[in-house]
């Protein structure tokens, strides 16, 4: 409860508000004071209040053999997210909590949630309520049931201050593009920092995993907790909706070459070499994995690169009992559940060429496992798998 | 609490320090960041705003607990993420952090390496 009061002081909230539910971020170790931190709730006999979720650990519970790392580590890191189930949270393990139909709050439903991606997806493509809560924090609000009334949590601060809308240059075929909704979020994040912003240009009724996709990469290139998309997001079936019926504060225009700059700022390795793809980050909904499946098809993953997909534990469940697992697995895709390959020591040769399709992947696997990261579409991702080399289509980039 | 000494390190953007900050070395990770290679240990970080992701209150205790955290921080707007941080490193270690808004005018006169003080009740002091 200090922490919560302390964050209502940060915050400059008046007061206190309920909330129905929770997802943990704290659960992925980052040393010895995250096992600190949550003795001090075990000792205490701390529970959880509302219902919870946990996000990844540094560990595949499921598929242990899969971590590369040291021993020690892995001991540490599976010790933490067994403390966490302990306090009464669901072991989830997931960074995706939205795409489990148990956990997704409903529109203007008052949450608490950690994890950036699921932040960012929450308040704009759920339209249910969170602020930005990091590690402590979230699991603080879980036990307490209560947080801060300020930020998004109020419908005045979600209101959109700045308009991007994408200039007449950007071809109607990348519009319609997979692999420009990352790259859109880390101009977005670059653009927006944390300002509420609303992307106007895009045909209405864009899919949750485009709208996850570029959710992810602007929580990654700026500190975006909530952005509309005109069409697309429920609370900006319009423009004028999107800003609350005021004036925007700004109206900047995204280029086609501010959008290319962004996507070749991802890829830092050079040629055609590559030793690993990684997908489904954030984790790979049941849709995307019918479709990695479905681009494969007959054909298999070359004998010298690494395919792994990274989704959630209940999902990975789902698509078993469809068979598109073992479809998966037959074709040398391997599948990480409860963690991620850029947050724990997955990859056999780490060092890269990696491939994804991922703007989040690509952000931070240079930083956390010293990768050197090819970006491309997902569909680009499965085909150099099987090529053996890298494979880009820029088609729907004009070609270059 | 006491007061709060360091050199000041100034960062044209923001860090998320989770996979930005290595906690171990107190160095910059994030291969975007301008300064990728700088050590946050013992500085006092001066930057616009926190960044990315939510798990920097994780990296800042565990930094704070491994003694390469930076002195405290000087930002343009509250940060709530270092904010929980700072508070968990107090009240597992005792280690204060202090996280400070000061005017995005000020924050722009405070040049890299200049000694920075920060008293008790929050006030900050600098050598131009």
């Amino acid at each position: 409860m200090r922490l919560v009061v302390r964050a209502a002081e940060v915050t400059g909230a008046e007061r206190l508000i309920d909330v129905t539910g929770a997802h943990v971020d704290s659960c992925l170790y980052h040393g010895e004071a995250t096992l600190d931190f949550v003795r001090r709730l075990v000792d205490g006999r701390a529970h959880v209040r509302v219902p919870t979720t946990l996000n990844v650990g540094a560990l595949d519970l499921l598929h242990p053999e899969l971590y590369r790392g040291d021993p020690g580590t892995a001991e540490r890191g599976r010790l933490l997210m067994d403390r966490y189930r302990s306090l009464g949270a669901r072991a989830t393990f997931t960074c995706a909590p939205y795409q489990l139909a148990e956990a997704r709050p409903s529109l203007g439903e008052q949450v608490a949630w950690g994890e950036s991606n699921a932040i960012a997806f929450c308040n704009s493509v759920l339209g249910a309520r969170t602020n930005r809560y990091g590690d402590f924090l979230d699991i603080a609000a879980a036990i307490t049931g209560r947080v801060p009334d300020a930020g998004l949590h109020r419908t005045e601060e979600r209101r959109a201050r700045l308009v991007l809308r994408l200039a007449s240059d950007v071809p109607a075929g990348l519009r319609d593009a997979d692999v420009l909704f990352p790259v859109l979020g880390i101009v977005l994040g670059r653009r927006a920092g944390s300002t509420v912003a609303v992307i106007d240009g895009l045909a209405p009724g864009q899919s949750e995993d485009r709208l996850k996709a570029l959710g992810a990469a602007a929580a990654s290139s700026g500190s975006v907790a909530m952005f509309h998309v005109v069409g697309s997001t429920p609370e900006a079936q319009t423009l004028d909706e999107a800003l609350q019926h005021r004036a925007p504060e700004r109206v900047d225009l995204i280029r086609l070459g501010e959008l290319r700059a962004a996507r070749d700022e991802l890829t830092g390795a050079a040629g055609e070499r590559l030793v690993a793809v990684s997908l489904g980050t954030p984790h790979a909904s049941l849709a995307e994995l019918e479709r990695y499946a479905a681009m494969l098809g007959e054909r298999s993953v070359h004998p010298e690169v690494e395919c792994v997909v990274s989704t959630g534990r209940d999902v990975m469940a789902a698509a078993a009992d469809r068979g598109i697992v073992e479809h998966l697995r037959e074709a040398g895709v391997e599948i990480l559940v409860d963690t991620c390959s850029y947050v724990a020591p997955i990859l056999r040769n780490a060092a890269g060429p990696v491939m994804t399709d991922s703007g989040k992947w690509a952000y931070y696997a240079p930083g956390n496992i010293g990768a050197s990261v090819v970006f491309g579409s997902a569909a680009d991702c499965i085909r150099s798998a099987v090529a053996g080399h890298v494979v880009r289509d820029l088609g729907p980039w004009g070609g270059a | 609490m006491s007061e709060v000494r360091g050199l000041a390190l100034v960062l044209d953007d923001g860090l998320s320090l989770w996979g930005g900050m290595d906690p171990a070395s107190g160095r910059i990770i994030d291969a975007h960041h301008p300064q990728v290679g700088a050590s946050l240990a013992g500085r006092v970080v001066v930057m616009p705003s926190g960044r990315g992701s939510s798990s920097s209150a994780s990296v800042l205790a565990e930094a704070a607990r491994a003694g390469t955290s930076p002195a405290a921080f000087l930002l343009e707007e509250p940060d709530l993420i270092l904010a929980i941080g700072a508070a968990v490193a107090e009240e597992l270690y005792g280690i204060l952090v202090p996280v400070v808004v000061v005017a995005a005018e000020v924050r722009k006169e405070i040049e890299d390496g200049a000694p920075i003080t920060i008293g008790a009740d929050g006030t900050v002091r600098w050598v131009h």
